[in-house]
């Protein structure tokens, strides 16, 4: 096939298509890579450098670095997975994080990232930042406390929607995620509808009047570990050869 | 009121054609004329050219020299990196505060006078600087920074305080500064005279190709610290098949320690912009654009005047020297306060008109760089290199230097020595040469290449500047032994967290983690087990991190653990019982204290 191109991920032979990345082609090979701002079907961003790989020795975030023929990507080492976990910490002490009373608890894809990297306490000192919460939206709520500032929300408004709710303000540690108004997210055409509703891996960007639905036990990362789905094959079968 | 506001952000918005990459320009603009862009302005400009409000918000809260809150009418900046303070910036901040009765971040009751601190605005050749809205004044002390205040409120102008103009070009009527040049070497290069359109008419006299080639033989590497070659950059955007390609000039030094752009942009623009169309000519643009530093907003005047004048003579426009089919303009665009953007993807965000954040790589530049059109993006320093190499020839040009380094590079020298300022030397010379010339004494640390560079110790004062060894943009801070290494890397980290634009985790987060143990160390609060933690968490911002900036941004920490190993031993404590050195039980109960009413049994001593 044209455009077919080889290359390895931890000695495993991939095959991949060009103009993918190498975090697409690992999945569809069943193989996970670690990452929180890469969502399907959504631009890739490259933020959180939870997917940090080494190709051919350097470091490279896997969702934005294309495949090329021949390359060395080494993915699940000892020293990768203790750099991934200290970006997560990075995550939690950054922000308020109150995983045993957050409602996504479960379903949160930071917490179930630092489960499947071995996270125990953070190693690093609490940020404990002051950050405001839009509750102005009648069936959505912005809990900034939770925000990781992975940019779903405004690429999937963006991209999907054909909205642009969603946007960051500031800069450095003063960035934050803001709504398209003046008087925050009542201010906008959010709707509870908007594919952007869903695409939050944390708490921060959530549905009123929809939380602790699900019992503890049940929900999603209750039983397996995030990135099951890449490994056993049904994420491939999904994306069908989409991103 | 509101309405004239409207009224006058729609007609700063028409001037730009309502068009939403000007947005830096509009800001800008909009501060000039009202200040400050409240949330209403915010509103009327997103109308205006048709973007999300958020978006307007977005790059108006990325840039420090912007704000949405009313500001004083002079807004005075006074530079707080670790070279003014060693030269007594404290003090100045001290009497600008007293002066002005408010302290920094503060706006006076009358609204005439802002206060704030801002870092390297480069002059630290003549530390410690402000800049009292876009006027810099330099060589402050206690008594001066009393005398401005009273100056510009008695006449309630900036053009009228009393200014002892500076040498060169910065007395010209058009820029009119205190700034002084401090050249101190002149090499063949950069400071020899130059006669307009001389090199520019040799390139026209050769092919696009040949231009490029000449580029390659004479081996010149990037300037900006990087050190790319610069002739198989321009090959790539000549063979890119996007259509508009453009030639950007990076002229955002905003390195702690930097100012060798500003003594170029001062004596030798033209030979900027002689390289720039050169640049244009070789790889097929008609569009230039040089991105200034807020900074150097005092010199905006007097570059337009310079590429009116070569508009004139014809080396700028169409059918440039009489050469059918080569056209090529330069337009400035200034920046407003963002350290980041000296980042060349973060650059071309700018001059979008968004937030100065750097771009995912691939696709590189040269590829898609501006606007999604090929770009070539260079250094100031690089393209006055270009223009001489096709002056004289690149065999001339790659005579001098080392063989991996060819040509000259300018060293910005500031911090413990005798004749701070610009020396232009061949590559290759030793660090102790040139603290030599610039008459350093007892130099305990030397900076290498700003706070993004390497802090190195006495036992490498033998090594060469050049790209094979101690590579660098050109910064070169000195220490002596009175400075403590550990508090200038501190500072350099304060600069890093400020800087960070936010985008990635490890440099957004971990650059405060290394500030906050680095701080507890520097403070003999530290335990050995914090020089482990420094050790990982600064190679983990190294490796994992988007850009350069946070690429680099461990250094300070890295680079001190690496020469100054004992200054960290010396200072850190084994610890004490079973508490942690850094543990401040004393704090930790104030506030239990406070609610008591009592002190307490154990840390209340």
């Amino acid at each position: 096939m044209s455009g077919e191109i080889t290359f390895t991920i931890d000695g495993t032979e991939v095959r991949g298509q060009a103009g993918q990345s190498i975090l697409q082609a690992a999945a569809m090979a069943s193989i996970y890579i670690p990452h929180l701002c890469a969502k399907r079907g959504l631009t890739a961003w490259g933020s959180c450098r939870v997917c940090t790989v080494l190709v051919n020795g350097r470091p490279q975030a896997a969702c934005i670095q294309p495949i090329a023929e021949g390359i060395v990507v080494e993915n699940d080492t000892e020293g990768l997975r203790a750099m991934r976990r200290e970006l997560i910490e990075m995550l939690f002490v950054e922000g308020n994080h109150f995983c045993p009373f957050c409602e996504k608890s479960g379903n949160c894809e930071l917490q179930a990232m630092g489960y499947r990297l071995g996270m125990l306490a953070p190693q690093y000192p609490y940020f404990f930042p002051v950050r405001d919460v839009d509750a102005s939206h009648p069936d959505l709520f912005l809990d900034r406390n939770r925000c990781i500032l992975c940019a779903r929300c405004v690429r999937a408004s963006q991209e999907l929607d054909g909205k642009n709710v969603y946007g960051f303000v500031g800069r450095g540690a003063d960035k934050h995620i803001a709504a398209n108004a003046a008087n925050g997210l009542v201010g906008t055409d959010a709707a509870v509808t908007d594919m952007a509703s869903e695409a939050c891996p944390v708490g921060s960007l959530m549905k009123k009047r929809v939380g602790y639905a699900i019992p503890i036990g049940q929900r999603m990362y209750d039983t397996k570990p995030i990135g099951t789905d890449i490994e056993s094959g049904s994420a491939r079968a999904q994306a069908g050869g989409g991103r | 009121m509101a309405e004239t506001q409207e009224s006058v952000i729609r007609g700063i918005c028409g001037r730009f054609a309502n068009d939403r990459t000007r947005l830096m320009d509009i800001l800008l603009e909009a501060h000039r004329r009202l200040g400050s862009v409240s949330g209403e302005a915010v509103d009327a400009i997103a109308r205006a050219v048709s973007l999300p409000r958020v978006e307007v918000e977005s790059t108006l809260s990325f840039y420090a020299f912007f704000s949405p809150r009313p500001r004083g009418r002079f807004v005075i900046r006074l530079c707080n990196d670790i070279i003014d303070q060693m030269h007594g910036a404290e003090r100045v901040g001290r009497a600008f505060r007293e002066e002005l009765g408010i302290d920094f971040g503060a706006t006076t009751a009358d609204g005439l006078f802002t206060l704030e601190h801002t870092p390297c605005i480069g002059m630290c050749d003549q530390a410690p600087a402000a800049l009292i809205n876009d006027k810099v004044v330099t060589n402050l002390s206690s008594d001066r920074a009393r005398e401005l205040v009273e100056s510009v409120r008695a006449s309630g102008d900036v053009e009228h305080m009393k200014l002892t103009l500076g040498n060169g070009n910065n007395s010209h009527p058009l820029v009119r500064a205190v700034v002084r040049n401090n050249l101190r070497e002149r090499g063949p290069v950069i400071f020899a005279p130059l006669v307009r359109g001389t090199a520019l008419r040799k390139a026209l006299a050769e092919s696009a190709t040949e231009v490029i080639k000449s580029i390659k033989v004479s081996r010149l590497r990037g300037r900006g610290g990087a050190g790319f070659p610069t002739g198989m950059k321009w090959e790539f955007a000549r063979a890119a098949t996007g259509e508009n390609k453009i030639v950007v000039c990076n002229a955002d030094e905003g390195e702690p320690g930097t100012f060798k752009d500003r003594v170029i942009l001062t004596e030798a623009a033209d030979l900027v912009f002689e390289g720039m169309t050169i640049a244009g000519y070789g790889v097929g643009a008609a569009t230039g654009i040089v991105y200034l530093r807020g900074e150097y907003a005092y010199l905006l005047a007097f570059l337009e005047s310079l590429l009116k004048e070569r508009r004139e003579a014809g080396l700028l426009g169409r059918n440039i020297l009489g050469k059918q089919g080569f056209d090529f303009d330069i337009r400035i665009q200034l920046g407003a306060g963002a350290y980041i953007c000296g980042e060349e993807t973060a650059l071309l965000s700018s001059c979008e008109g968004k937030r100065g954040d750097p771009k995912n790589r691939p696709p590189f530049p040269a590829q898609s760089g501006y606007m999604g059109r090929p770009t070539v993006i260079n250094n100031v320093e690089t393209f006055c290199c270009v223009a001489r190499i096709l002056e004289n020839g690149p065999g001339w040009f790659s005579s001098i230097g080392t063989n991996d380094s060819t040509g000259t590079k300018l060293y910005s020298v500031s911090g413990d020595c005798d004749r701070p300022g610009v020396y232009e030397l061949p590559f290759g010379v030793r660090v102790s040469d040139l603290l030599n010339m610039a008459g350093a004494q007892e130099t305990a640390a030397v900076q290498v290449g700003g706070a993004s560079g390497q802090m190195i110790g006495p036992k490498d004062f033998g090594r060469t500047l050049r790209f094979d060894d101690l590579a660098t943009g050109g910064a070169v801070m000195i220490f002596n032994k009175q400075r403590d290494v550990l508090r200038v890397a501190k500072a350099f980290m304060d600069f890093f967290c400020e800087e960070s634009c936010g985008y990635c985790t490890p440099c957004r987060v971990g650059n405060r983690l290394l500030r906050e143990r680095l701080g507890q160390v520097a403070d003999g609060k530290g335990s050995p087990e914090d020089l482990a933690y420094l050790q990982k968490l600064g190679e983990t911002v190294k490796a994992t991190s988007r850009c350069g900036l946070g690429q680099t941004s461990a250094q300070p920490v890295l680079t001190t653990l690496r020469s100054f190993r004992s200054e960290y031993d010396r200072r850190v404590q084994t610890r004490p019982a079973d508490l942690l050195p850094s543990f401040d039980g004393a704090a930790a109960v104030a506030m239990a204290e406070s609610l008591a009413q009592r002190r307490s049994v154990y840390f209340g001593k």
